[in-house]
């Protein structure tokens, strides 16, 4: 399928023009990096951690076939069905058959990044199925008509004003109404009526655990649990790169998730599943694919399979934080998305890893030590080798180059461009067509260079 | 019939999208380093590991009782006005509350929707982030512990680990069907960052620690 | 002690002041300082922006005209990182002038800290200073802490900084948020790149600062073209510039 090429400045341009909105998004995922920056400041052997952490995946990842037919045959052994999908669309064909099977009409979901990458809801709901999204975010997000704009918290980008005004208009609630007390109260009640009337429920899956053939689901609502625990049928979902070695590395995993996602020490639910859970429930588990055993094969972005989801990069990314997770126009946004999505479509997001100033917060806040700045650099190598740099770039790059090669070239070109900025009227050098200019004044062209100065005051 | 009691599942088949995966998964070396066993020396023990934990309970939301005997935990359950207004109340620690709801009996989990409080006893304790384990195969239900508007967690306070580490291993292998780690009661920040305790599981989590 | 200096290339065109007050300081120190004068640039345009191509006829000669000199110094962290981080690609790894070079060309910070090891310095400056700490030289060369990171490092900027009597330090909400220049970042994404420039603006104003410093003039390029442009009450300087003296001109205006 064909993807229109997202132009991230343009699609950032509403988002931050709206000064009030994009500084309001800018402080909550700060207020949001805070907090984690206080947990990881109450954990003395954070950085060991972290390095644990990523040497785990390292190593999961280049054995990752072993790991995942030790997964499949313990998991199997437990009694739950291990699906395999090459890509999204067999994905939902697994799940849709499984819900056939059942003639299941309504299903409760808890968060599932990895449901929205394959557009799970919609291909259901064009199957006729109920879908209910039960995390509180995505719930928000699902009545608007909307996609998550952040992995962990999808509506961070929605005013309680506006959550109000959707709940008023899907679930009754007060006009005006805005407490978020009050409205948290609403969809408590109104989600309720879902889980007990949900025929399937699916979630999606933190870590598995080849050892042992369990997985484990993180919450804070308990949604996941509540969603499961009620029908007998489970369908747990999840990237095949989610899977760890042995029961005891969830340790480091669950010491760093919550600590990096939301700056707490745990998530209020941390549910082990191993099996279904009696004679007369199924648990299925959907192993997916979907581009990501050819990233392996990547030496430069292999590291990207160690995401654990946790969206740290996000709260920390000064791009992100401003433009908002829909300006990125992808499943996954931010500096890990910038990332993963080229991989999946290069021409459509070449924009992405430009929007980046090359910060490298990022990189220092992932738990699993992906070398995200690197590889956004490394992605604009790559593009340009693909021939996906826009013409006029690569020219003025072909003559920057020109100009470092030849002294006298570059120090003519300087004399010429200071002269002129002094000589020329204001309209000539600031104005719309030098992008500098829009927002900024040029720097006061000196008198004389650094070389020419040297020459005077020093040489000889 | 599995021997833990579980239907056999349908023997895989070897799909070709199976195969197809597992062949790019394998045509493909990549170089890696050992997996890594984490060094205890490196890792925060608290010295007082249950001063610690009840300092975490309260910050993950919860609010710890210290207790001797558990007639003091009736007492302060009884003063909740929630409580003692509770028409149905599951309880699998009798010493505290006998409770009038016996989800051993229950068939349908769907059956307990209009349960008011859940008791129950956690095995262990983490110290560093105020987590109790509960292991599954002690819940006759597992949705009591989510579908109660409150929760009351009983764990002794001789068994509190310092860290993740201490506690998985505790935990053992092979692990039970279900095992769960609750730290405070259910919560968002969905909307606009603002704390809501109670988004679908507990509104409030009691937790009474005994000798 | 010689050390070469490597000038980047918007200093020389654009900035001398700082080039020269960079010279000056390390004259002052006692240290040699020669010039090679066919220098232009790094290449960092370039690679930012992924043209391999284009920056390995610079970064190649870049190598050959400093490969004879035992110290290169330079008053800019992204320029060094670019050098001692970035260069792998242009050259084979037992390439032994890429070696040398890579391994000995310091910022300016570092170089006075790790290698000349100053602990005083003759000179005043009784102002109200913020110090911006600029990503390339928190990040890449580490010269200092930064708040998401939990590894303890000595901050060589400021430590610097502190030998200069007078000066009052005003801090920064957000200590190392980066400024937004990102260099063709900047013109790319012009619309977040001036919000970001904007709000560090505000936090140093707000700090109670009169002069905003870094040891990277770029990104004071940046935030001097926000402040000129928007008549903000507080003036850019790089560090260089304090540890001479210079005064702060009562005009925005500092080159």
């Amino acid at each position: 399928m064909k993807l229109p090429i997202v132009d991230h400045p343009t699609a950032a341009h509403e988002f931050i023009a709206n000064d009030e909105r994009s500084h309001w998004h800018d402080k909550a995922l700060w207020f949001v990096r805070s907090k984690r920056d206080k947990q990881a400041h109450a954990v003395p052997e954070w950085e060991y951690l972290r390095s644990l952490a990523s040497q785990i995946k390292t190593h999961t990842v280049a054995n990752l076939g072993s790991y995942l037919e030790e997964f499949e045959k313990n998991a199997t052994a437990l009694g739950a069905t291990v699906h395999w999908a090459a890509d999204a669309d067999e994905h939902n064909a697994i799940v849709l058959s499984i819900l056939k099977k059942h003639e299941t009409r309504r299903i409760v979901k808890s968060k599932s990044m990895l449901t929205e990458e394959c557009g799970l809801n919609h291909s259901l709901e064009a199957n006729g199925i109920d879908v209910v999204d039960t995390d509180l975010g995505e719930r928000i997000v699902q009545l608007r008509d909307e996609t998550p704009s952040h992995i962990v918290l999808p509506a961070i980008h929605i005013k309680k004003e506006e959550v109000g005004e959707t709940f008023h208009e899907h679930l009754g609630t007060e006009k005006g109404a805005s407490d978020p007390q009050y409205l948290t109260e609403a969809a408590r009640g109104h989600l309720r009526g879902k889980f007990l009337a949900g025929e399937v429920g699916i979630t999606g899956v933190n870590f598995a655990i080849a050892e042992t053939g369990g997985f484990v689901v993180c919450t804070n609502e308990g949604n996941a649990d509540l969603g499961v625990s009620l029908p007998r049928v489970h369908i747990a979902c999840m990237g095949i790169e989610k899977l760890i070695p042995r029961f005891e590395d969830l340790s480091v995993f669950t010491r760093l998730l919550a600590r990096s996602a939301t700056g707490q020490p745990i998530t209020t639910y941390t549910s082990h599943f191993h099996g279904p859970r009696d004679p007369d429930s199924e648990l299925h588990i959907v192993l997916v694919d979907n581009g990501r055993s050819r990233l392996r094969g990547s030496k430069e972005f292999r590291d990207a399979l160690h995401c654990i989801r946790c969206g740290a990069c996000m709260n920390t990314c000064p791009v992100y934080r401003r433009s908002g997770g829909h300006s990125y126009h992808a499943t996954v946004p931010g500096p890990i998305g910038s990332v993963l999505s080229p991989t999946r479509d290069a021409k459509s997001y070449k924009s992405l890893p430009y929007a980046c100033s090359l910060c490298g917060s990022c990189s220092d806040v992932c738990p699993v030590k992906i070398p995200l700045h690197h590889q956004l650099l490394a992605w604009r190598k790559e593009l340009v080798g693909q021939g996906l740099l826009s013409f006029g770039k690569r020219l003025s790059m072909r003559g920057a180059s020109l100009l470092f090669r030849y002294p006298t070239l570059f120090t003519t070109a300087g004399k010429v461009g200071r002269k002129g900025l002094k000589w020329a009227p204001r309209w000539m050098t600031h104005n719309r067509l030098n992008k500098w200019t829009i927002a900024r004044e040029l720097p006061e062209p000196p008198a004389e260079s650094f070389r020419e100065w040297y020459k005077k005051n020093r040489r000889g | 019939m599995l021997s833990n009691g579980t239907k056999q599942a349908e023997v895989p088949a070897t799909t070709t999208s199976r195969r197809a995966i597992m062949d790019r998964l394998q045509g493909q070396t990549v170089n890696a380093p050992d997996l890594p066993n984490v060094d205890t020396n490196l890792v925060t023990t608290f010295e007082d590991p249950l001063a610690h934990f009840c300092q975490m309970v309260e910050a993950v939301g919860g609010q710890p009782h210290r207790v001797e005997r558990p007639e003091e935990a009736t007492k302060i359950l009884e003063a909740i006005p929630v409580f003692s207004q509770a028409t149905r109340v599951a309880s699998l620690v009798p010493d505290i509350t006998p409770g009038n709801v016996d989800v051993s009996m229950i068939d349908d989990p769907h059956a307990l929707a209009t349960l008011d409080w859940t008791i129950v006893q956690g095995q262990f304790a983490v110290a560093e982030n105020g987590a109790i384990w509960i292991d599954g195969d002690t819940l006759p239900q597992r949705v009591m512990l989510f579908i109660a508007q409150y929760l009351a967690i009983v764990v002794s306070g001789s068994q509190v680990v310092s860290n993740m580490h201490q506690a998985y291993e505790r935990v053992g292998k092979p692990p039970n069907p279900f095992g769960i780690f609750v730290a405070g009661p259910s919560k968002t920040a969905d909307i606009e960052q603002s704390l809501v305790l109670g988004a679908h599981g507990c509104r409030a989590l009691q937790v009474f620690i005994t000798p | 002690m010689t050390v070469a200096l490597f000038v980047p290339c918007y200093l020389d065109q654009f900035y001398p002041d700082v080039p020269i007050a960079t010279l000056e300081l390390l004259e002052r120190l006692g240290v040699e300082v020669v010039y090679p004068e066919g220098q232009t640039c790094c290449g960092q345009p370039m690679a930012n922006t992924g043209c391999n191509a284009e920056t390995e006829p610079v970064a190649k000669r870049f190598v050959e005209m400093f490969a004879d000199y035992e110290t290169i110094v330079c008053p800019s962290g992204s320029c060094t990182a670019m050098v001692r981080q970035h260069y792998g690609d242009y050259f084979s790894e037992d390439d032994p002038a890429y070696n040398h070079v890579r391994e000995r060309t310091f910022d300016l910070c570092e170089y006075l800290f790790d290698e000349l090891k100053v602990t005083e310095l003759d000179v005043q400056f009784p102002h109200r200073v913020s110090l911006h700490k600029s990503c390339h030289g928190l990040r890449e060369l580490r010269m200092g802490a930064c708040s998401e990171s939990m590894t303890p490092r000595v901050d060589k900027v400021k430590s610097i900084l502190d030998m200069v009597g007078g000066i009052e330090w005003c801090e920064p909400e957000r200590s190392d948020e980066c400024c937004g220049f990102g260099g063709t970042f900047a013109v790319n994404e012009a619309d977040v790149s001036a919000s970001m420039g904007r709000d560090r603006i505000d936090d140093h104003i707000r700090s109670g600062s009169e002069v905003l410093a870094s040891a990277d003039m770029s990104c004071l390029m940046h935030l001097q073209g926000l402040i000129r442009r928007e008549k903000r009450p507080i003036q850019v300087m790089h560090v260089a510039q304090i540890l001479v003296g210079r005064p702060v001109h009562a005009a925005a205006q500092t080159h």
